[in-house]
């Protein structure tokens, strides 16, 4: 017991340069100093405001997906002068990844993001966190439980299914025993099961259209290419195709124009530069993309500013940040692509 | 035994069986019922393919798609068998192959065009085969921890590299050798590719002195020592070669899949050495079979193929894979313990 506050005092007068006035003012907890702060809470905006830490931990960016949402947080962070980001070196390692938390919560960084390469196995580290007083920003993949975040923001797997299914059964509603099939995503993950569920039941409005064939690839260009060949050759007819994955998206568009197939249409998920471009220039089969914007971890920097500074949200009534965020799966097609163009992602 | 009175009318055929020890004959014979015993499970894999999926499985389409996506597993799988052959193993011809497909596809490199693209992708080959070799042959460090730091440190580089983008290939050469009517002497151009790796492959295994060398210095490196040989070089020599071998692999995979990702190669080592193991090489070395290595990767391939073409899921996939690597091994036991 009395071996705690020792190290803790100790790694505050190594740590900071300043006088005993904020040695004293630190060992009092962040809710705290929170609800000394003024009643009316404003909406955060961006003027700014007291100075805030950041720590950012995240899986390790080896997909366009998760690069990207490395960059969106550090550039939006930039924009705010009085934030600082405290970014760990991504790791999909269960173990390295809690290290990593644990270090930021020693550091005292004001607001934690997490982006879990495993949510239910890293749910610990992040009530440890909240117990800390270190307001959680879970980012994307969600903690077992609610009380280890303050805040979750993330992407919609089951709407971007749905999304893709409805924008599919508009599109052949007047075609007779229309087919149609599913390039998949890593079967392991519960996201892929999501999408999956979410497509199957936008199906169902459309009694004309059947699901044919399902092969899962594993978010990579060269498995992408792979099944998809394998699923060309399988299917010597059919309507629509949807692919889980822009990334995989890329093979994916390569084995198509190998095996020079252009009879169907072709919707991607996620929202990859790559695929805004081919949608733009219509010359292909890609004819539409769903979102899930890697933008998520810029708006996950702007709330976690916002826990920090005790502040609301522009636009909201609420005095608090919400306490979750599900972003839409918006199709982006030939219609809206420039208005999406500089979100997408290499 | 008395030998035949009369001359035998072939003397070609005659002669030998009578004077090689039977020894030399259980051999031939074991080796033949090896390599029918692959064919044989490829033979039934074609029934099968044939039976649930006639029309798109017996497509020569199919048949070239077959081979195509074999075409750059299968060059890697050639280097691993010698690797394998010699007591050795390769665990980062993975991340090899990641490592030289983003490196030649780094904007910097495409702007030297085809040439380029090939060029750095063996040069890179080659180089991380060097270090492997270095490492093991005159570093002494075990194979197994000297391509483990490899497969991590390479995978790294290629992460570093892109970013965690996909390198786009905007040379046109290069895709054109993909496209679905590109043929060289009739042959799509990667299995083209694929079929010399084969054939270099098995003339300098069963033809040549460095073949006869690998396979010495996996059955007693001590006695492969004793006789003269220069171990230490033969082993620098064969990761090279499997380095080499991730090369050329790493060119086929950016004109198959038009692109780069630091992704490329996952799990390459686990399916090389798979395919090496049924094809009848040796894990602990002193036995290598080129002709297996390629039949075993043509199995795996096709059972990928048929699967696709039956919709199956991959779940399936993996534990019918997994049932197979067991069945090849426990026949290739009844068959080895038969002689």
């Amino acid at each position: 017991m009395t071996q705690l506050p020792t190290r803790r005092g100790l790694l505050f007068g190594t740590a900071a340069v300043s006088a005993g006035a904020l040695l004293a003012g630190c060992t009092s907890n962040e809710p705290k100093e929170k609800e000394q702060a003024a009643d009316p809470q404003p909406a955060a905006d961006d003027k700014p405001g007291k100075p805030v830490t950041i720590g950012f931990a995240g899986p390790q960016a080896d997909h366009g997906w998760l690069a990207a949402i490395n960059s969106n947080a550090k550039s939006r962070a930039e924009r705010y002068e009085e934030v600082t980001l405290e970014i760990t070196e991504g790791s999909n390692d269960t173990a390295t990844q809690i290290g990593q938390i644990e270090t930021l919560i020693n550091k005292k960084v004001d607001v934690l993001v997490i982006l879990p390469a495993d949510g239910k196995a890293l749910t610990q580290v992040g009530l440890k966190a909240m117990r800390a007083g270190i307001p959680v920003v879970n980012l994307d993949r969600i903690f077992n439980t609610p009380q280890a975040y303050r805040c979750w923001i993330g992407g919609d797997n089951y709407g971007m299914g749905l999304n893709a299914g409805h924008y599919i059964g508009e599109r052949l509603k007047d075609k007779q025993n229309a087919r149609v099939i599913e390039l998949a995503g890593l079967d392991n993950l519960e996201l892929t099961k999501q999408r999956t569920q979410g497509f199957d039941d936008a199906l169902k409005n459309y009694p004309n259209i059947r699901k044919v064939a399902r092969q899962a690839a594993e978010f990579t260009v060269e498995s992408g290419q792979a099944k998809m060949a394998q699923l060309l050759q399988a299917q010597s007819n059919f309507d629509a195709l949807w692919n889980h994955d822009d990334d995989q998206g890329v093979g994916a568009l390569r084995a198509i124009e190998q095996a020079g197939r252009d009879d169907f249409l072709m919707v991607g998920g996620a929202g990859a530069l790559s695929a805004f471009q081919a949608i733009k220039q219509d010359d292909g089969v890609l004819k539409a993309t769903v979102l899930y914007p890697p933008t998520m971890a810029a708006s996950a920097i702007d709330l976690a500013r916002a826990l920090g500074q005790g502040k609301g949200v522009g636009g909201l009534a609420e005095f608090e940040i919400p306490a979750s965020l599900t972003l839409y799966s918006a199709v982006v097609d030939k219609a809206n692509v420039d208005q999406y163009m500089s979100t997408g992602f290499e | 035994m008395t030998q035949p009175v009369s001359p035998p009318r072939d003397s070609a055929d005659k002669v030998p069986s009578a004077v090689t020890p039977p020894a030399w004959r259980g051999m031939l014979f074991r080796a033949d019922v090896r390599t029918l015993s692959l064919l044989g499970v490829l033979a039934a894999l074609v029934l099968i393919g044939g039976i649930t999926k006639p029309d798109e499985f017996l497509d020569t389409r199919n048949l070239q798609l077959v081979l195509t996506q074999a075409s750059v597993i299968g060059v890697v799988t050639v280097g691993m068998t010698f690797v394998i052959t010699s007591g050795g193993i390769d665990l980062s011809v993975g991340a090899i192959v990641a490592l030289a497909s983003v490196w030649a596809t780094t904007v910097a490199t495409q702007e030297y065009g085809f040439a380029g693209i090939l060029f750095t992708a063996v040069l890179v080959g080659v180089g991380c085969g060097l270090v492997n070799g270095l490492l093991i042959a005159y570093g002494g460090m075990v194979p197994f921890i000297a391509t483990l730091a490899m497969l991590a440190s390479a995978r790294g580089l290629a992460l570093q590299i892109t970013d965690g983008s996909t390198q786009i290939v905007t040379v046109d050469g290069v895709l054109d050798l993909g496209e679905r009517d590109a043929y060289v002497l009739g042959i799509p151009p990667l299995v083209l590719v694929f079929a010399v790796v084969t054939i270099i492959g098995w003339l300098l295994l069963n033809r040549t002195t460095f073949g006869r060398r690998t396979v010495a210095v996996g059955g007693n490196s001590e006695a492969a020592r004793l006789a003269g040989i220069d171990v230490r070089r033969q082993r620098l020599y064969l990761y090279l070669l499997s380095g080499l071998c991730c090369g050329i692999a790493a060119f086929l995979l950016i004109i198959l899949s038009g692109s780069g990702q630091n992704t490329n190669g996952n799990l390459y080592e686990l399916d090389a050495i798979a395919a090496a193991i049924i094809g009848g090489t040796l894990l602990s070395g002193g036995r290598g079979t080129i002709v297996g290595s390629v039949l075993g990767v043509l199995i795996f391939t096709t059972i990928t193929n048929i699967f696709a073409l039956n919709n199956l899921q991959s779940d399936v996939q993996q534990i019918a894979k997994g049932a197979i690597i067991v069945a090849a091994v426990l026949v290739q036991r009844r068959t080895a313990s038969t002689t």
